[in-house]
């Protein structure tokens, strides 16, 4: 029997420092602060290091969990980011914008008494760590096999199948349509929650163990697949391209001055650095901004709007909090910080001035009813229950829908009704001979680790499509 | 990066440059943009690529200095370097032989009208290009336009060369003649582009215009440059540039083209005083 004393460390997960809410709603850096090696080391030793370890299970990546916290027990830090990146080339980015609580902590043993171990803060420790004391190395590569490999766009599922191809002794070249490589990482998820220089850190790994990358091509329209295989020489192709084109509500007053969709208004904060007073892309602050929806990305785009000065930055979504599809940390930390929620509420108009700018947002109340297909309640109007809402921006963050540019141009890669990709289920193979498929192109708006799952297991198929080998 | 091949000054305040993207050269077709980022510091902003060589791999990049980034691109030098390149993009201009084609450009509109006026006269139309600027320093590309088409008419503001008046005056004389035109395609200011437009239409003749609103990745991410034709919102820069002008709403787009505008006069601001250096190396 554990002492009383030694039960509270073993069920209390070590908390994870973070900037003040009220100092931090006005600065762009980082939320949390991150682990010292002490609390590391202290969270590391409640795991109680499964022999059938569920958390594995749990991971799109199967990240060897139990075996890299044992490691940061063990104060072998810089190990133990080197065991993470066998199976996740991205550490430090997955452990700060995984769902771990749906994926490996969920599964967690001491969860069922206590609280899970903080598998995600410890994958980000052991990252950092590595990082900031310049103990990253390249690891060992297999002798080139004389394959070409081309990856559609940079994101976290082209990022990942780079990886793996280019260890094994593939020659890759991801094409990246921005002038800047990484995908959703750099134009949409804002510094506050993952810092731009760590994504450029871990992409020049990258470049390091020998992935070329091409910024400003854009397949489709600086050539074709067709062309990658024909005339550039390329052997596969792995098409990783990406969530698209933003969805808008289709109400009255939604092209007026003010107007953003999430991408547009976080691609200019984030990629164009318009947080920044030195940066030419203008960006419109507002003091009451309105950011419609109730995923992670209208968490970034409120939780910006704040940043940049906004006095009022409201979240207005026509369910309850409890069918937000945002995690929870992220609603908490919006919450703390002082975004305004307008919950069970449905815009149905934009208002302008006579100068064609916002001046409100008009809103319907809304109560839930039966579930629907999705099993969450469906929403309905509540009848005269129209409001008006003040603000001077809105931005629109509903999702997006799959981006033609390539299927338009590669007829023979079949699409779902939805216009994303169709792959095997298991093999992230399209219909297109040696075109591969994976992230947000085949599944929708999804998460980076299952991004970076899906790159994965392409990269295993293109193997064993090419070589004949697992 | 991409090197300036040749830098070349068309009027007072718009200027040629020659890059070097033989892959953008292979693929452009007429109607199609590219979007630059001259330098770290610069916008992203769409031009129209106003002329091709795929053999010697070139393309053509014709643009006036109104802004921050204009300005940046201008400071740079013949044999230097700008940062950032991206295209082909947007629908190219469909193009078959109409019959009788009207190119109707105004100030640095006419740019872009260039490549289509080739496009139309190679697939066998007749070209009748009417060009205009405020004055005669601003008329851009007229021997290149004259080569290209079967007549050339050309108006000035201030009558400082041709007609005297806009051109939507040469287009109501040719109108009262009872000149019949195929078809119509309308490129410079958003005014202008209204204006004749609406004369074109009102005359019976299918008429396109070229929208250049703002944008910042040019492959339909970020949707800013949405524009609203026969009541439904379009991106301009993958359902575009050319739209069919019958529908498009012009007070939205002119609005929407002023979302930073005081932006951007603080930005000129900025630059007044290093206006001097660069533009005249």
């Amino acid at each position: 029997m554990l002492e009383e004393k030694q039960k509270t460390v073993r069920y209390d997960r070590t908390p994870m420092r973070e900037q003040k809410p009220e100092v931090r709603a006005k600065n762009f850096d980082e939320v949390p602060i991150g682990y010292s090696p002490e609390e590391a080391v202290r969270e590391a030793k409640r795991c109680l290091q499964c022999k059938k370890p569920l958390c594995v299970e749990g991971c799109p990546v199967n990240v060897k969990i139990p075996q890299f916290i044992k490691l940061i027990a063990e104060e072998k830090f810089a190990e133990a980011a080197r065991v993470l990146k066998e199976t996740n080339a991205l550490p430090a980015i997955c452990g700060r914008v995984c769902p771990q609580e749906e994926q490996c902590e969920i599964r967690c043993i001491l969860g069922k008494k206590g609280k899970p171990v903080a598998v995600g803060n410890l994958e980000r420790f052991a990252a950092d760590y590595e990082r900031n004391n310049d103990l990253i190395v390249i690891p060992e590569k297999k002798p080139a096999n004389g394959k070409k490999v081309a990856v559609v766009g940079s994101g976290p599922a082209g990022l990942t199948c780079a990886g793996e191809l280019v260890k094994e002794g593939f020659g890759v070249t991801i094409f990246e349509a921005l002038h800047e490589a990484g995908g959703v990482l750099v134009y949409g998820i804002p510094e506050f929650r993952l810092p731009k220089a760590i994504v450029a850190q871990e992409i020049s790994w990258l470049e390091q163990l020998g992935v070329k990358i091409e910024r400003n091509f854009i397949v489709g329209k600086t050539a074709t697949i067709d062309d990658l295989f024909n005339e550039e020489g390329f052997d596969a192709v792995f098409v990783g391209s990406g969530a698209g084109l933003p969805s808008f509500l289709k109400i009255k007053g939604e092209n007026l001055i003010g107007v953003y969709s999430a991408n547009e208004y976080l691609t200019r904060s984030n990629l164009m650095r318009s947080f920044r007073v030195d940066s030419e892309t203008p960006i419109m602050k507002g003091k009451n901004v309105v950011t419609v929806g109730g995923g992670n990305v209208a968490m970034d785009a409120a939780r910006t709007a704040l940043r940049l000065g906004a006095e009022n930055s409201m979240i207005v979504y026509r369910r309850s909090e409890e069918e937000m599809p945002a995690r929870r940390a992220e609603i908490h930390h919006a919450r703390e910080e002082g975004i305004d929620f307008h919950l069970l509420c449905n815009p149905v108009g934009i208002l302008g001035g006579e100068d064609g700018r916002v001046t409100a947002i008009r809103c319907v109340k809304m109560e839930l009813g039966e579930p629907d297909a999705s099993g969450r309640r469906r929403p309905i109007e509540v009848k005269d229950s129209e409001f008006n809402l003040e603000c001077d921006v809105v931005i629109i963050a509903i999702g997006n829908t799959p981006n033609p540019l390539i299927p338009s141009t590669s007829q023979d890669i079949r699409l779902s009704k939805w216009g994303t990709i169709v792959t095997g289920e298991n093999d992230a193979r399209t219909s297109k001979k040696y075109v591969y498929a994976g992230g947000d192109i085949v599944t929708g708006a999804a998460t980076v680790i299952l991004a970076m799952g899906a790159g994965k297991l392409a990269a295993r198929n293109m193997m064993n499509d090419l070589l004949g080998q697992k | 990066m991409v090197k300036i091949v040749k830098k070349e000054r068309l009027s007072e305040q718009v200027l040629r440059y020659r890059l070097d993207a033989p892959r953008i050269a292979r693929k452009r077709k007429a109607g199609q943009f590219i979007i630059i980022r001259p330098t770290q510091d610069s916008e992203r902003i769409p031009l129209t690529i106003a002329g091709a060589n795929p053999d010697e791999g070139w393309i053509e990049i014709i643009f006036q200095v109104v802004g921050r980034t204009t300005f940046l691109l201008s400071a740079l030098n013949e044999g230097s370097y700008v940062l950032d390149l991206a295209g082909p993009l947007g629908k190219p201009t469909h193009v078959e032989k109409f019959g009788k084609a009207l190119c109707i450009g105004g100030g640095v509109g006419v740019a872009p009208l260039y490549p289509i006026i080739c496009a139309l006269k190679a697939a066998g139309n007749e070209v009748v290009s009417i060009i205009g600027a405020r004055s005669k320093s601003l008329l851009i590309l007229e021997n290149e336009i004259k080569d290209q088409s079967d007549r050339i008419y050309t108006a000035t503001d201030d009558g400082s060369y041709g007609h005297k008046g806009f051109v939507s005056d040469i287009f109501n004389s040719l109108n009262n003649a009872n000149e019949i035109f195929d078809v119509a395609y309308v490129i410079g200011p958003v005014m202008m582009m209204k204006v004749v437009s609406s004369l074109t239409i009102a005359a019976g003749i299918k008429t396109f215009a070229s929208l250049n609103p703002i944008m910042i990745d040019g492959t339909g991410m970020c949707g800013g440059c949405r524009v609203t034709v026969f009541n439904e919102t379009k991106f301009a820069c993958v359902d575009g540039p050319e739209f069919d002008a019958a529908g498009i709403d012009w007070k939205e787009l002119m609005n929407r083209l002023n979302s930073y505008k005081l932006f951007e006069s603080e930005a000129r601001q900025k630059q007044h005083s290093c206006r001097l250096e660069g533009v005249d190396k």
